[in-house]
């Protein structure tokens, strides 16, 4: 009881609402819900790409003299087009030699890097009440950051490497930190300033690029000089682009999990989230927290800038953010801000991108689609109830709920 | 377990309540003191001087002619940043004496600041101040048709980020109808599907929010990814293919109204303009009056404001909710079709770039009335013209850093001068009955 007064909380204590509704199994309440949800937008995936296919609108042309041919070339486009989102997301039957096998697995796990690190960018602030749309913005500053150190300074290798991932940490730190401070002395609500950040961080890239400082020599696109070798990331596998950065994110993902649920600022956290009253009457301090769970964001946030930057592209462009951190939220809300959950919302999305790029170039299907069914997943994960009725369930769990505040909150 | 909920119910610790007198809050005051200086030394002191900025204030048509406005740089600045100065004093003097501060000093104090950037910007260069306010007026439209479809929202309690999202869907259908019906209708044909593609939306976002009870701010960003890949997706697959086909919606041709288009400054640059203009002026005029002054606008705010007191004064909290979003939905959605049948001609991918954001930023720093989100938008709009008419004619700020400057300007005016604002009480509140 005093615990919570003196600010030393017992471990593991959950609040009443991240407690999981009790009778309900995780299968029941969490996993049958979310592969459903997966089933269902695929199977609107399915109609969109069936209904963009040339060979299906030619034969809808004819449709009463042969339906059948409208039929047969649905279901040859729709499996083609997620026939190929798998061989190029999880394994190749068909291809040659290790790497043609598993290189799919490997790209996924690229993908999944960066998605994981800024997944848990938005995940954590969801914890304290705060909507971090920001990561984007967060993940462009600590990738300047980062490439800064990683192309322009002259140090031993592992010194060189520690110092370039410490230095996008920080960036990332300090970006996320604005909105909480702006937050915790104005009351500026963290939903306008971080999207406005997102803005000036990405004309800020642009400006940078442009300065005799980053602009490569002899170039006069917006491109940096490579990273240097000192500074990047080591390959996991002697295929593919696959780095330490996936390590270095599972462990971020652990970090997290250890965080949240284990440490004194994660109690807090969750804390301010509930009840920022209740959290106020208990002695902790709930602009503090705002800027602590902003300036964590970001650093997170910013360890998928390191890895983009360091780890995959290896030099700094003005895309290099590359709206991963739109994707980190629909990452976030598919974990339902679970730490663990969003190791595996990442890989899934991760899948995704990695499989539609392989459909894109293979059955001519536009990757915009792997963004729809990325809508579509949290939409439905989020409507459990409509779930139930459409398979018609038991009713499941709670769904992701009231996770953030209102303008007032 | 429980060491919170045990803890936060402490009536007991809390002191006996007494008049409480409203916390003075300097903030304001001592934002527009450090804008006002900063306005002073850099536009002020800062213009060369000697030099003249000049300022046309007719456009071609016109048949009164008003003679091109040359103002010395140095002392207009200078005159103007005493003038916001001015301000600044009235300001503290009523925040020192607890008296409310009228919203209309922080405009007029922005106009003042404006004015000055745009005297030191432009030194020693002519600028026509028609074809700058007109191309702000014509930059804010999509802004308040957003903004009004989020105050249509919000005013009955539904949050909705997802003007990004509708804006965009009302672009893609209006440009994809104009072409499909083709000819000089076509162009008309689509801003009627325009609210159509936003309706939709709108009726995602209530079915979500006020059936299935999904979190309203989620709801919106879902919503808007989801937009963007739709929109993407059918773009790659189906316009880009046959772009004479699916994607040549033609414009919107420019009306100029007879007589009033006729007034010096003003005329030609409120009245000769686009028709999607013309209907934002109609949409922000009747939502004003018809939120404040009709039966319907009552029961509106009732709903958004204390949804249970308006249950019980035998009003459907939901059905009225219902209807808002839908009818919001369909406003931000006729303000898509200025992206592609006021402005550019054609459909784009992700062409609204971040405008349904800015929209509900105006409806924000508007204070969720369409008056005020109109004036909220218009000043986007001018720091939007002003920057990129500034990068054509050059001066002295790096592009990059001037396109910036509407979203720096809205982190400001948020932060500082707005701050906690209070919007309706139950906006984002599900309502169960």
């Amino acid at each position: 009881m005093s615990a919570a007064v003196t600010g030393t909380p017992p471990a593991p204590s959950p609040l009443p609402a991240s407690a999981p509704p009790p009778a309900t199994s995780f299968w029941h309440a969490t996993a049958l819900p979310s592969v459903l949800s997966v089933v269902m937008a695929l199977a609107v995936g399915a109609v969109l790409i069936a209904v963009s296919d040339d060979d299906v609108r030619a034969a809808g042309s004819y449709f009463f003299a042969r339906p059948g041919d409208m039929a047969s070339a649905v279901l040859s486009s729709v499996l083609q087009a997620y026939g190929a989102l798998f061989r190029g997301s999880v394994i190749d039957v068909g291809g040659s030699g290790v790497a043609g096998v598993l290189g799919p697995l490997a790209s996924t796990m690229l993908f999944a890097t960066p998605l994981i690190a800024a997944g848990l960018a938005v995940a954590i602030p969801f914890r304290a009440g705060l909507f971090n749309i920001g990561a984007e913005g967060q993940i462009t500053v600590a990738a300047i950051f980062a490439a800064y150190v990683g192309f322009a300074l002259q140090l031993p290798p592992v010194v060189h490497l520690g110092a370039a991932v410490l230095a996008g940490l920080l960036g990332g730190a300090l970006w996320g930190a604005i909105p909480g401070v702006l937050k915790a002395t104005t009351g500026a609500h963290e939903v306008i300033t971080t999207i406005m950040l997102n803005y000036v961080a990405r004309f800020g890239i642009l400006f940078v690029l442009g300065t005799t400082t980053f602009q490569r020599e002899g170039r006069a696109d917006p491109i940096s000089p490579p990273i240097l070798p000192t500074a990047t990331l080591p390959k996991l596998l002697d295929f593919g682009r696959v780095n330490l950065a996936f390590v270095l994110a599972l462990v971020a993902a652990a970090v997290a999990w250890w965080l949240i649920n284990r440490s004194t600022t994660g109690f807090r956290l969750r804390a301010v989230g509930a009840n920022p009253e209740a959290a106020r009457t208990a002695g902790m301090s709930v602009p503090r927290t705002y800027v602590t769970a902003m300036a964590l964001a970001g650093a997170f946030a910013g360890l998928a800038g390191v890895s983009q930057v360091l780890g995959s592209e290896r030099v700094l462009t003005t895309g290099i953010s590359a709206g991963l951190g739109f994707d980190a939220i629909t990452v976030a809300l598919l974990a339902r801000t679970n730490p663990v959950g969003v190791v595996a919302a990442g890989v899934l999305f991760g899948a995704l991108k990695a499989g539609g790029l392989t459909m894109q170039a293979t059955t001519g299907t536009s990757l915009d689609i792997v963004i729809v069914l990325q809508a579509l997943i949290v939409l439905f994960i989020a409507a459990p109830a409509l779930i139930s009725a459409v398979f018609r369930l038991r009713s499941t769990g709670a769904g992701v709920g009231q996770l953030s505040k209102g303008w007032n909150g | 377990m429980s060491t919170l909920t045990a803890q936060a119910p402490a009536p007991q610790a809390r002191p006996a309540p007494r008049v409480v007198v409203p916390a003075r809050s300097w903030r304001q005051p001592v934002v527009l003191w450090v804008m006002g200086l900063l306005s002073l030394v850099a536009f002020g002191v800062g213009s060369p001087g000697g030099t003249r900025s000049t300022f046309g204030l007719s456009s071609a048509g016109q048949v009164l002619q008003l003679p091109a406005l040359p103002l010395p740089s140095r002392p207009t600045a200078l005159v103007l940043a005493v003038l916001g100065l001015v301000v600044a004093g009235v300001v503290t003097h009523l925040v020192r004496m607890r008296r409310p501060v009228s919203v209309w000093w922080t405009v007029g104090f922005g106009v003042t600041f404006a004015v000055a950037f745009l005297v030191w910007a432009v030194a020693d260069q002519e600028v026509s101040l028609v074809s700058l306010l007109r191309g702000s007026v014509f930059l804010a439209t999509p802004l308040v048709f957003g903004a009004l479809g989020g105050v249509l929202c919000e005013r009955a309690g539904v949050i909705n980020i997802a003007i990004e999202g509708q804006l965009l869907a009302g672009a893609f259908l209006s440009a994809v109808v104009a072409s499909l019906v083709g000819g000089s209708v076509g162009v008309y044909v689509g801003l009627v599907a325009a609210p159509l593609a936003g309706l939709f939306f709108g009726w995602l976002l209530a079915v979500f929010a006020i059936r299935y009870l999904v979190d309203q701010v989620v709801l919106g960003v879902v919503i808007n990814v989801l937009v963007i890949g739709l929109t993407s997706f059918l773009y790659g697959q189906v316009l880009v293919e046959d772009a004479d086909r699916w994607n040549t919606p033609g414009r919107l041709p420019r009306v100029e109204v007879p007589v009033l288009s006729e007034i010096p400054l003003l005329g030609p640059v409120l009245f000769d303009q686009s028709v999607v203009v013309y209907l934002m002026y109609v949409a922000v005029v009747v939502l004003h009056l018809a939120l404040f002054r009709t039966r319907w606008g009552l029961r509106v705010r009732a709903v958004g404001e204390h949804p249970k007191a308006a249950d019980t004064a035998g009003i459907d909290v939901n059905r009225v909710r219902f209807r808002n979003v839908l009818m919001g939905g369909a406003m931000a959605g006729l303000g898509g079709a200025f992206f592609t049948l006021g402005s550019v001609g054609a459909f784009g991918e992700e062409m609204t770039a971040g405008q349904g954001f800015i929209a509900l930023a105006a409806l924000i720093f508007g204070r969720w009335s369409p008056i005020g989100a109109l004036v909220a938008a218009l000043l986007f709009g001018v720091a939007g013209n002003l920057a990129s008419v500034l990068s054509i004619i050059g001066s002295p700020i790096p592009g990059e850093l001037l396109l910036m400057a509407p979203y720096l300007a809205t982190i400001f005016a948020v932060a500082g001068l707005v701050g906690k604002v209070r919007a309706p009480a139950a906006d984002g509140v599900p309502y169960r009955p």
